[in-house]
């Protein structure tokens, strides 16, 4: 197939929940810190950063986990990529975690240019179908948009074909130790200087006992405003809040209190133990300097 | 650039330095010259053995979301991961920018070739702007166990070579309970002195006088982000359409106690077996003194007799050739079992506390409804 003009059509970024088709791309928090972390760190007078994505593909998804940044020259007719290093990386990488295998590539910026095209070429060669992600780390259109395409021949065959950039939905996901992670990192925002300690433990349960704190509250001002009909009643919030309601357990106090004094005197007695444990050995050291 | 070799399964810690890593602490941002260079040299000023030349530690976001997957990801169980830290020393802070993972040892891969892969890594790594000096390392932990030989070792060679290198541990479990738990030690300076040294007999230790408490300091650690990844947060929080899991407000705890305690019975067990070595050893130490003595005490009084028969005397031997002192049982083990059972002791009290807290609560809630 030769490509004439490598004509490049944007499917419009029409904000559905339908994916077109293609792959759905799920994407963990770390692919994008790292993303924007070799952004912040580009060369002067690079515009924008291009790098391999690593992950899994499954029959009708593509789960992103890892990524590199590649080093690669833009101007205006030429674009330079250096595939060696890319190759070395993936290597390097491969013996951290076998499982992982290049899916596709990323670059900063909005659009798709043209160089985008002949990056893409490359990078079928490295993997079937690879999906191509943007993230717009300069912040053109006043959000951080992170799309995803996979591209497909069009045009008339025999004449002029092109390639187009189908997009993909995208979504987020990422593992429980991940996404504990990514709540305390959320922190930061709201701190001045952008930075946060690591708090001690009864401050978690303190905190995290706040967050349900609101959460009820919410619940309770929307069941007031259906009460005193500000608000429609919703025939499915209403079956979640019954579904919440009957899930709290309901047992005889005396059990409660016998489950509660023993559970108390488990962790007191393991408290008792450790302390003993703590001062045994002090004293067998200051027995041993004597 | 340095190459330190990780503890493996079995394998020690060896490593070698290039000039350059000396010249760690001149970075565009650093201070003056004159300090840059004293803090640079691993030796420290003599008169600095008190205050350490890290404060604290700070961490980009990016670095503890890598160590977060890297141990998802790659390690099962029991199983340690490991990987480098990499990052610059400002004033007298640690900032920690970027890390990367080691692979898991292998024992069919005798060819691997760790140093290479480090050296490649850093190399790569420095063509796309990622700060390439090497400032630590980071180990996962199971149920708190790190305090061990290896680790030690490791970190004492990392010290050794750059002044101001930490190691972070990691414990996925803690973190998957709700809260994420990275701590950041250093040796203290004392034992950094004893493991120079390698004098691990009990005068040694007495005459350092290092305690268990005294082996690891630990440094306050704090997470910063940069400007982007904070807009990166806000795009995340309005995507992601997880549900919390709320799992801190877990009131289960019988599992977790249980594998501490356990582990804690193990190393209570490795001590007092510890405490019966030296004590046989100081037994046989003293039974050693007393039966010199007698010796000595004998010669005299034949010694005596012959003089007063008019016989030349005995000549004098050499008692400490006959009487061989026993070897003494090296105390530095001894001493990270210490720590070691004091770590999980600690760790078992700041679960406690949660979790008493907790029942609390539950208690307060049940008592309002009923």
């Amino acid at each position: 197939v030769v490509k004439i003009h490598p004509v490049v059509l944007l499917s419009h970024p029409f904000r559905t929940k339908m994916s077109v088709y293609g792959p759905v791309v799920k994407i963990h928090p770390v692919v994008l810190a790292s993303i924007a972390d070799s952004y912040e760190r580009r060369n002067e007078g690079a515009i924008r950063v291009i790098g391999t994505l690593l992950g899994t593909v499954e029959k009708h998804t593509v789960e992103v986990t890892n990524c590199f940044s590649v080093p690669h020259n833009e101007s205006e007719d030429e674009v330079a990529v250096d595939m060696e290093f890319a190759k070395n990386m993936y290597e390097l990488h491969k013996k951290v975690s076998p499982s992982e295998v290049i899916v596709g590539w990323y670059a900063t910026g909005f659009d798709i240019t043209e160089h985008s095209v002949l990056i893409h070429e490359y990078y079928s060669r490295e993997a079937q179908n690879p999906i191509h992600l943007t993230v717009d780390t300069a912040l053109q259109s006043g959000r951080m948009n992170i799309r995803a395409y996979v591209s497909a021949q069009m045009g008339v065959p025999g004449k002029t074909v092109g390639v187009m950039f189908t997009p993909l939905t995208v979504k987020y996901i990422s593992y429980d130790t991940e996404r504990i992670g990514v709540d305390l990192l959320q922190r930061t925002r709201t701190s001045p200087g952008r930075t946060i300690g690591l708090t001690t433990d009864l401050e978690q349960v303190g905190a995290a006992s706040s967050r349900i704190q609101d959460m009820l509250a919410t619940v309770l001002t929307y069941t007031e405003d259906v009460l005193s009909g500000k608000v429609t009643a919703d025939n499915t919030v209403g079956r979640f809040l019954t579904d919440l309601v009957n899930k709290v357990p309901k047992i005889s106090a005396e059990d409660f209190e016998s489950m509660l004094n023993s559970n108390i005197n488990d962790l007191l007695m393991v408290t008792y133990l450790s302390n003993l444990t703590q001062a045994q050995i002090a004293l067998n050291e200051k027995l041993i300097c004597l | 650039l340095t190459c330190i070799r990780y503890p493996g399964k079995r394998r020690f810690v060896s490593s070698f330095l290039s000039t350059q890593s000396v010249k760690m602490a001149a970075r565009k941002e650093s201070v003056p010259t004159a300090a840059a260079t004293a803090a640079a040299s691993p030796a420290p000023a003599s008169g600095n053995t008190l205050d350490s030349p890290v404060k604290q530690i700070q961490i980009e976001g990016l670095v503890v979301l890598k160590i977060i997957k890297h141990y998802q990801e790659e390690g099962q169980g029991n199983e340690v991961v490991q990987g480098v830290l990499l990052g610059l020393v400002v004033e007298d802070r640690l900032e920690i920018t970027n890390c990367f993972p080691f692979p898991q040892h292998t024992e069919d891969d005798a060819d691997f070739d760790e140093v290479q892969y480090q050296m490649e890594m850093m190399r790569s790594l420095r063509h796309v702007n990622i700060d390439h000096l090497h400032v630590g390392w980071y180990q996962s932990t199971y149920y708190g166990s790190f305090v061990s030989r290896a680790l030690l070792d490791s970190q004492f060679s990392y010290q050794h070579a750059i002044e101001e290198s930490v190691v972070l541990i990691y414990d996925p479990i803690k973190t998957a309970q709700g809260s994420l738990s990275l701590k950041a030690y250093r040796l203290t300076p004392k034992l950094m002195e004893i493991c120079k040294e390698k004098d691990f007999t009990p005068e040694g230790l007495k005459k350092a006088n290092v305690g268990f408490e005294c082996m690891f300091e630990e440094v306050p650690i704090v997470i910063k982000n940069s400007h982007l990844i904070n807009v990166l947060m806000w795009e995340l929080e309005e995507k992601s359409t997880l549900a919390d899991k709320h799992e801190l407000l877990n009131l289960s705890s019988s599992n977790h106690l249980e594998k501490s305690l356990q582990l804690l019975m193990d190393r209570v067990d490795d001590m007092s077996q510890d405490i019966v070595k030296y004590n046989t050893f100081s037994r046989n130490l003293s039974k050693q003194q007393q039966q010199k003595h007698q010796y000595v005490q004998r010669r005299q009084q034949e010694n005596v007799q012959r003089q007063s028969r008019g016989e030349p005397p005995l000549p004098e031997e050499d008692i400490s050739k006959m009487f061989k002192p026993p070897q003494a049982p090296p105390r530095m083990d001894t001493l990270l079992i210490a720590g070691q059972i004091n770590t999980y002791c600690q760790n078992i009290k700041e679960f406690t506390s949660q979790n008493l807290g907790k029942l609390f609560m539950a208690e307060a809630l049940q008592g309002h409804n009923s």
